[in-house]
């Protein structure tokens, strides 16, 4: 794990680059990570999580900048430039029931090729997915995700990267932590190692690549 | 009583103390504040907590704090937050006891229609397809007609939300039961007739001798 600046961490991150971010509405969402992706005018990105917030909160600031590409999310209701830009095509959109979409990113980060779920069967979302029956009862085969960086907000981190969440803040964050290439991390607060006992870890140091340090 | 507070007291009757309860955003929002005396039900947000309560007094608001609209709430002794995979574990894996969603429409067989009109309004599924597919009970708060047209329909042309039937649809009109793969009128709303109900549903209405009056 590097602690690394704001700049530094998000200079990794090149055009074409497929980002699993976490939140719920913007709650939860990095705000300070995604500032910093329209600051360098980061393009061409697939962005990979529950929603696309509303505009000028969290992952709407990178729809409004046209900085998205492809959007694979359960909802973007809330969001009326996400459904401008997909109708105009500039944003090719992705809509998975949110249940479905967190179990497709849990498999890609537990080494498994997707799951089956009831969820979707017999409407629209089974178009082109195949089905299987098990014990006379029928099931999709969702396919596992993974993006080449997870960007997470957690609440507490440790010196070392282990990770607590807050409330509803934790959502998508403790899934996606596990399932790209590379794990970027903003805490509220850094606190020395010990402060955060081994019970309360959600996600434990090894798997974060970048920590931000606090200016 | 104006339709939604009709709907949404209905509906609060159906809670029962001990059980788990996700409750969707419109008229299912209201069916909390309805919740009869001594009656303790655990409400889940899908976004990640059970034990939500009302919403907080002003410039109490905690920014992490949140309902599934990323509105501030606040949360009950005894609540517990938990990670999005956990949220629909709960929801699909059967643990969760109830589920009032709203509804475009809802088709003779009980099968739901909630989450968009093609060529309108694309806000996407969020948490509703999971919802409706996995929890015990599938309550539909809606009201009975939209611009003069029911929504209790013979077959849903709104892309589906799942196959499985909801077990109730409260309406300001009537409340509906789908226990045998069809449409069975089980009450009327105060002061609204049987023959009233059939006249303003599109479906075929299986009704018994006798139907009973909606107790608010």
């Amino acid at each position: 794990m590097q602690t690394v600046s704001l700049g530094h961490a998000v200079s990794v991150i090149p055009d074409g680059a497929s980002l699993m971010i976490g939140g719920f509405m913007g709650v939860g969402t990095p705000e300070c990570v995604v500032d910093e992706l329209v600051r360098q005018g980061k393009r061409e990105l697939t962005v990979i999580a529950n929603d696309t917030a509303k505009p000028g909160v969290g992952i709407g600031k990178l729809v409004s900048a046209k900085l998205v590409r492809k959007a694979i999310v359960s909802h973007i209701g809330l969001n009326p430039e996400t459904q401008q830009q997909m109708i105009s095509g500039a944003i090719e959109v992705e809509l998975v029931p949110q249940g479905t979409l967190v179990e497709r990113i849990r498999a890609g980060g537990c080494g498994l090729g997707g799951v089956l779920t009831p969820t979707g069967v017999g409407t629209v979302v089974e178009e082109g997915k195949r089905k299987i029956a098990i014990d006379g009862k029928e099931y999709l085969i969702e396919t596992a995700l993974r993006a080449d960086f997870a960007l997470l907000q957690a609440f507490l981190s440790d010196y070392l990267g282990n990770l607590t969440y807050a409330l509803t803040a934790c959502n998508f964050n403790p899934v996606i932590a596990m399932a790209a290439n590379s794990v970027i991390a903003d805490a509220e607060h850094i606190v020395p190692v010990g402060v955060i006992a081994p019970d309360h870890v959600a996600t434990p140091a090894p798997l974060v690549d970048y920590l931000i340090a606090h200016a | 009583m104006n339709a939604q507070d009709i709907i949404a007291k209905r509906i609060a009757r159906e809670l029962k103390s001990g059980m788990l309860v996700n409750l969707g955003i419109g008229i299912p929002t209201l069916v909390a504040s309805y919740l009869p005396e001594g009656v303790q039900v655990f409400f889940q947000s899908e976004n990640g907590l059970i034990g939500s309560g009302p919403i907080p007094q002003e410039g109490m608001a905690q920014a992490r704090l949140t309902d599934a609209g990323g509105r501030p709430i606040t949360a009950l002794p005894g609540a517990s937050t938990f990670d999005s995979a956990m949220s629909f574990g709960l929801i699909r894996g059967g643990h969760l006891d109830m589920t009032v969603l709203g509804g475009l429409q809802v088709d003779q067989q009980g099968r739901l229609a909630n989450w968009m009109i093609p060529g309108k309004m694309v806000p996407g599924m969020g948490g509703a397809m999971d919802l409706v597919t996995g929890a015990k009970r599938v309550l539909v708060a809606m009201q009975h007609s939209a611009k003069g047209k029911s929504k209790v329909v013979r077959e849903c042309c709104l892309p589906l939300t799942s196959m499985r039937a909801v077990d109730l649809v409260v309406t300001e009109l009537a409340v509906i039961s789908f226990a045998e793969g069809c449409a069975r009128l089980a009450e009327t709303a105060p002061g609204v007739t049987v023959e009233q109900v059939i006249a303003n549903t599109e479906a075929t209405l299986v009704v018994p001798g006798h139907v009973p009056q909606m107790a608010l």
